[in-house]
């Protein structure tokens, strides 16, 4: 990386270096922890020098035929490698926050959402946060099997509803995915731009405290984009937090109060929007 | 002071933490209609794609039983082989397939939802026990086969049919146990899920479905066959009678058949209580212990 964490903008207390608080975290002391001004405003998430290694076995390259012939593979056969995603990432999250992760592929976002959420293990270091977050992620359909309606519904007994009160949400819930002619078809064989708004529609059912969208967003379409925008700005004005990670700068310019830039499992900055993705584009850029 | 202190100052608890006992246990239970519901919709989007539907539901146990009454009511001798034998067989088979079923299905009900349990946050206890409900209610159907089969082969209809209601009922309990119990280790061992249809294969053979372990191992007086008579391996009637598949199908026959060869037993009833007992409420402290650990993508 050929940006020096100290070439951020640190004149504004806004926008905070990373590694001056990592090492000796005062929380008493707004500035040093979080980038936005936090005076008075709750801690919702608080990520304390984060490491996560894994260990995975090696069968992403597929030896081929050939390679089986060739001394160099010979007598290599499934190998533990172990990847260091995210190397000592620290930072608070307020209530009203609503945070942009950025950074290129594999720099360590989606890692430290799930760590966030609970489904990855922290190899070092701990993670707090006020209640379980909820991580809506790009993939799989939650029951593909099932029809969208049979979805909503347990999606809705899963996370809690009555039957009446998802029978009061149901409406909503379809017309905001924009599902109505599709939600009676089975969940695989919807696109994966259908499958993401009927997901992040079941998931916007409940208020979440905690919510972090994954590049879920990406895959719908604009008016898509534009209405679950309008509701992660609604989610964050009721006290909540949301995470967002995305590599539409716009989406990031329009929703989030600060921006996280991760790379190669380091944060990097920690600030305003506009000033970090500035830095950021500039870095990639070069 | 460190980030940790000013987390519990803030009210903040540790990311992967389950809540206690008696509080996951209250949230499973507030999740009974998911479990029904989703029990439901799975069974009937399984048929959807067969041109035979629901019937399937019947057709598959008829099948097996029509299958195993042939191969070990012809093929095989008579030795063994208990009075009113198809009916033995078909209570035996129908009755194990719901155990066989369930635990295949609980042990694969995490791996199996890994999407539902990465995205939103609830008790990942309801997916094992929507999967034996959902196996229940497909053996509900079979229970009627299984009633009709005996009202038309002439075995008199008698109060102690009504046994099998608290016996399924308790059979549902037990299931659930191990389903529980299979679900947890075979997230912790994913090689468990293809271990499965073997183990629940030598139960099949071990459990006495198509021959009565009593009639086969037990003593038996000299016969014309058998001049000296047969003193069989007592150790391993014994072993079956703690056998708790074996204690379900034999009380199951008791309450639906009658002769001397179907008395109840009554220590039957205790020891499946006992194991009914013990299986779930460790399978329910077994479960919950590994909670924070389900969705993880390590």
């Amino acid at each position: 990386m050929s940006t020096d964490p100290s070439a951020g903008p640190i004149t504004e207390p806004t926008a905070t270096p990373v590694g001056a608080d990592a090492a000796t975290p005062e929380p008493a002391s707004p500035e040093a922890v979080a980038g936005p001004p936090a005076a008075g405003r709750k801690p919702v998430v608080i990520v304390d020098d984060v490491h996560v290694e894994y260990k995975v076995f090696a069968t992403g390259k597929r030896p081929t035929a050939a390679d089986r012939r060739s001394l160099k593979l010979r007598g290599r056969g499934k190998q533990m490698r172990s990847v260091h995603a995210l190397k000592g990432v620290s930072f608070t999250a307020y209530e009203n926050d609503s945070i942009g992760v950025i950074g290129t592929n594999g720099s360590g976002k989606s890692t430290l959402m799930r760590a966030i959420s609970g489904l990855t293990p922290t190899s070092a270091g701990a993670i707090y946060s006020h209640s379980r977050p909820s991580l809506l992620g790009v993939g799989a359909a939650l029951l593909k099997d099932l029809s969208g309606e049979r979805n909503v519904i347990l999606g809705g007994l899963a996370m809690g509803f009555t039957i009446k009160e998802i029978e009061e949400r149901y409406d909503d819930v379809v017309a905001f995915a924009g599902l109505e002619k599709f939600i009676d078809l089975p969940m695989r064989a919807y696109s994966s731009g259908m499958t993401a708004r009927l997901k992040f529609a079941i998931a916007s059912m409940a208020t979440h405290e905690i919510l972090i969208v994954d590049e879920a967003l990406a895959v719908g379409d604009r008016t898509f984009r534009q209405r679950s925008e309008a509701r992660i700005r609604e989610i964050r004005d009721n006290a909540g937090t949301v995470f967002l990670v995305s590599h539409s700068m716009q989406s990031i310019k329009d929703t989030c109060s600060r921006v996280i830039w991760l790379d190669q499992g380091t944060l990097v900055m920690d600030g305003e929007p506009t000033e970090v993705i500035r830095a950021y584009n500039k870095a990639q850029d070069k | 002071m460190t980030s940790a202190d000013d987390a519990a100052s803030a009210g903040l608890t540790k990311v992967g933490g389950r809540p206690p006992l008696r509080e996951y246990v209250t949230e499973v239970w507030r999740r009974r209609s998911f479990i029904y519901s989703m029990a439901r919709f799975k069974i009937e989007s399984e048929n959807q794609q067969n041109s035979l539907g629901m019937f399937w539901v019947i057709l598959k146990p008829l099948l097996n039983a029509l299958i195993y009454g042939a191969v070990f009511g012809i093929l095989m001798g008579t030795v063994g082989r208990p009075p009113h034998f198809v009916e033995f067989l078909i209570i035996g088979i129908f009755v194990f397939e719901f155990f066989a079923s369930s635990w295949t299905a609980g042990g694969r009900a995490i791996t199996n939802n890994s999407a539902l349990v990465q995205s939103l946050a609830f008790p990942r206890m309801v997916l094992p026990l929507a999967a034996v409900v959902q196996q229940f209610l497909k053996f509900l159907p079979t229970i009627a086969i299984m009633v009709v089969f005996l009202i038309a082969t002439g075995n008199p209809i008698s109060w102690h049919w009504l046994l099998i209601v608290p016996l399924f009922a308790l059979y549902l309990v037990f299931t659930c146990g191990v389903a529980l119990i299979t679900a947890r280790l075979s997230v912790h061992w994913r090689d468990l899920n293809n271990f499965l249809p073997f183990i629940t294969r030598f139960f099949f053979y071990t459990t006495g479905i198509f021959f009565s372990i009593e009639e086969r191992f037990g003593p038996r007086p000299p016969s014309a066959r058998e001049p000296q008579g047969y003193a069989g391996h007592p150790w391993l009637v014994t072993l079956t009678d703690y056998q708790p598949v074996h204690e379900f199908l034999s009380i199951a026959r008791a309450a639906l058949l009658d002769g001397p060869f179907y008395e109840t037993n009554p220590t039957y009833w205790l020891l499946a209580t006992a194991w009914t007992v013990v299986l779930f409420a460790f399978g329910v402290w077994f479960f919950w212990r590994a909670e924070e650990r389900y969705g993880r993508v390590d």
